[in-house]
């Protein structure tokens, strides 16, 4: 039987390490770019575009030449295949067409408009406050769900409350992996991010549901009478079911990020952060944290901190 | 109880049956005009959105004001010949947008500046040669022409007792000057209404032209309209009293003409995305089935057989509906059928332990199915709550994209939560109750009765 119970330091650690990064990359972007993540055109507004250059041409040459007309402070995300999606300050579509075509002659190259996308600037903080808005109505709603969903367990506001912890470390290391390849790459959020956010914290909360489930049957069973152990052999009998029905959305999720195209990469890219984190917090994470506080082992937190003796 | 099972196949089968029908003919054009509705980012189009300047409008005029500016920009779009275009009004907090969508890409240009313009309507008269010009007439040693601007806010359409429809006006006193000169003029002869260069037609598409028959000074009537035409003039003309000019509040400043947010797609693009979508579905798919079966063996064989009535008629209320679909609607058709196969899983995994606990299989098959259907309802509920708030996220206007992704997930998962219960117990009970495979490898297990809690 896999230890997940003994192994909780290594498993605290690799999260710690995780959340971390997230919010050091956090604060560094508040600092580099005044947000915590780099705002696409749906919140902070102006004008992308996918440019498709044939032959495709390098995107430090693209970004030189945007430069050299005058588009020096934009966002150029490399969608692959010669693609470049392009977040620039408001032009009108006449002037998009006029740009671009200046583009292929001094990169040599042919050039085509994807898409073209323009927000004003409050239209775009009007969606970023609605985005707030939804996630904050999403996380009061599912807060409701596990309190309700956790009526029978034991000791509702403790079980409930490590479910929340999990969940919310999930969060931010998938928020954290975005906001640092905003910071690398450029990557930027939309409204669909918020969207993939919002399902996979569904999702997640359901395999960590079941697992609670599992160990308060076990308990009430009496299967051993170190509650340690109990966890343990509830998550490794609930293994199966959680890796499988998280095994089943990753293939199509999978086979979507690798083969589904650039509009919706990043998007997919979300789901995908979603489900491996929130199928990892839900097996290695919640029952410990779970044991932790039933055993007041709260030195296990901090797996740097020297072992109490036993 | 077995009639009960041979009349849920049949239901099954009837309803596969119908959504196949309703899904097919697939090989003309597989997500074409004819198969499914797509959105603008899939087929190429444009979505554009304008904020309407109402300073000159009173205040509880906007409502109607709006209905009558919808009509005019439809017009101008129609005019344009662009097929389907869709027009709306969205009110926002005290502000009203309006939300234009039109597919494909012809003159987008033209269109945009079209939908700038005023609404103002005016009148022509048929010259010598056939042709319409302006009406116009003097005021104040002043050549102008009977536009909209002249008419009183108090247009109405009246039916008397007999049905006859009567559109009502009154000109205020520029409009009764110039209306005196002109229905003089023409007395006898027509007076059509254009909107731009475009007359404006009844629902027949004849040009609304009506005779004058009298003299019309301060007031007058229009006869001989339908009732529809007669409500739809009205709102033109109430609109085109006052300029509504389209486009974009700028620190207190209105811009107009400048669309507070637009989005093109080029139809090539939208290809591109069906195609990949498609083929990573093909992928997905074919790995998911291929996991089922090696996993579960002949119940994930049942399962493959319910995730293709799945499929087929969540397409075919797609068609029916019908439902948009967009690039983040097909992501999301695509995540559905992974999480429909969760629900499978669950009672497979139940049915598994309890087989290993001894049970016989069709008491493993029942209490696989009544055990794991709280784990089924209550894991769905979290999406179902998701869905909801971002449906509401997806209608404010930056996120629109948002919508088709969550109305797809929610019809999707709730649909199978049907499927996985409804479709794969039937079939199960039916193969397992005609006893023809009874090889416990065909269930995942090692043997029925000795395989107990190994550990």
């Amino acid at each position: 039987m896999i230890d997940f119970i003994g192994n909780k330091r290594w498993f605290f650690l690799i999260s710690w390490i995780l959340v971390i990064t997230g919010i050091a990359s956090l604060v560094i972007s508040q600092l580099q770019l005044g947000t915590p993540l780099r705002l696409g055109t749906d919140f902070a507004g102006g004008t992308s575009m996918t440019l498709q250059f044939s032959p495709a041409v390098e995107q430090s040459q693209l970004r030189e030449e945007m430069a050299k007309l005058g588009h020096d402070k934009i966002t150029i995300q490399n969608a692959g295949e010669g693609n470049f999606i392009i977040h620039t300050r408001e032009i009108t579509s006449e002037e998009a067409h006029e740009l671009a075509e200046e583009l292929g002659t001094a990169l040599d190259s042919q050039v085509k408009i994807g898409d073209y996308y323009l927000a004003s600037p409050t239209v775009g903080a009007k969606a970023a406050r609605s985005a707030v808005i939804a996630v904050i109505v999403a996380s009061i709603a599912m807060l409701f769900y596990i309190v309700w969903a956790f009526r029978r367990m034991p000791k509702p506001f403790r079980w409930g409350s490590c479910a929340v912890i999990a969940l919310v470390h999930d969060v931010f290391i998938t928020v954290g992996i975005f906001s640092l390849m905003g910071l690398l790459a450029g990557v930027e959020i939309d409204a669909l991010f918020i969207t993939g956010l919002l399902t996979v914290v569904g999702y997640s909360i359901n395999n960590i549901v079941v697992v609670f489930d599992r160990i308060r049957e076990n308990k009430a069973k009496g299967i051993s009478s170190d509650f340690a152990i109990t966890v343990n052999s509830s998550i490794v009998e609930t293994l199966g079911r959680c890796l499988n029905t998280s095994l089943t959305t990753l293939f199509v999720i999978l086979a979507l990020f690798l083969f589904g195209g650039a509009t919706i990469h990043y998007f997919v890219l979300v789901l995908l952060l979603g489900v491996v984190i929130g199928t990892y917090d839900s097996i290695c994470v919640a029952g410990p944290l779970l044991v932790v506080w039933e055993k007041g082992e709260w030195s296990a937190l901090l797996p740097w901190a020297k072992r109490p003796v036993q | 109880m077995r009639s009960r099972k041979i009349y849920l196949l049949i239901f099954i089968l009837a309803l596969f049956g119908f959504a196949l029908w309703s899904v097919v003919p697939l090989d003309r054009n597989v997500l074409g005009r004819e198969g499914l509705r797509l959105g603008l980012d899939l087929a190429g189009g444009s979505y554009l959105v304008y904020q309407a300047d109402l300073t000159d409008v009173k205040p509880g005029a906007e409502d109607e004001i709006m209905d009558g500016v919808k009509g005019v920009v439809e017009r101008r779009i129609n005019a344009l010949g662009i097929t389907e275009p869709v027009v709306e009004i969205q009110k926002h907090e005290g502000e009203y947008n309006i939300v234009i969508q039109l597919p494909g890409i012809a003159n987008i240009e033209k269109a945009k500046e079209m939908v700038g313009l005023f609404t103002v309507l005016e009148f022509r008269e048929q010259n010598a040669t056939g042709n319409w010009t302006p009406a116009t007439g003097t005021v104040n040693g002043e050549i102008l022409t009977l536009t909209s601007r002249y008419f009183k806010e108090n247009t109405t359409v009246a039916v008397d007792s007999v049905g006859k429809v009567y559109l009502l006006f009154e000109w205020d006193a520029t409009g009764a000057q110039l209306s005196k000169q002109i229905t003089t003029r023409l007395l006898g002869k027509p007076l059509a209404i254009y909107l731009g260069d475009e007359p404006l037609r009844g629902e027949d598409g004849h040009i609304i032209a009506p005779k004058v028959e009298a003299v019309i000074e301060d007031k007058g009537q229009i006869e001989g309209l339908s009732l529809a035409d007669a409500n739809e003039l009205k709102d033109l003309l109430n609109a085109g009293r006052i300029d509504v000019p389209l486009g974009r509040w700028v620190d207190g400043e209105f811009k107009p003409s400048v669309p507070l947010y637009e989005k093109t797609v080029d139809a090539t693009l939208g290809q591109d995305s069906i195609q990949k979508s498609i083929r990573a579905a093909a992928i997905g798919i074919v790995v998911l089935l291929l996991f089922l079966l090696l996993y579960y063996r002949l119940p994930g064989l049942v399962a493959c057989l319910s995730l293709g009535v799945y499929g087929v008629v969540l397409l075919a209320i797609f068609k029916l509906v019908p439902i948009t679909l967009t690039l983040p609607g097909l992501a999301g058709f695509i995540v559905s059928l992974g999480m429909a196969v969760d629900a499978n899983v669950l009672i497979f995994e139940r049915m598994k332990e309890e087989l290993r606990g001894g049970r016989s299989l069709a008491a493993a098959v029942e209490a696989g199915f009544d055990r794991a259907w709280t784990a089924i309802r209550d894991s769905n509920i979290t999406t179902f709550i998701a869905c909801l708030v971002l449906f509401w996220l997806g209608g404010t206007l930056g996120a629109f994209t948002v919508r088709g992704f969550a109305l797809i997930l929610f019809i999707g998962v709730a649909l199978s939560m049907f499927t996985a219960i409804t479709v794969t117990r039937t079939f199960l009970r039916l193969i397992i109750g005609s006893q023809v495979i009874t090889n416990p490898a065909a269930y995942g297990v090692k043997s029925f009765q000795t395989a107990r809690n190994t550990k």
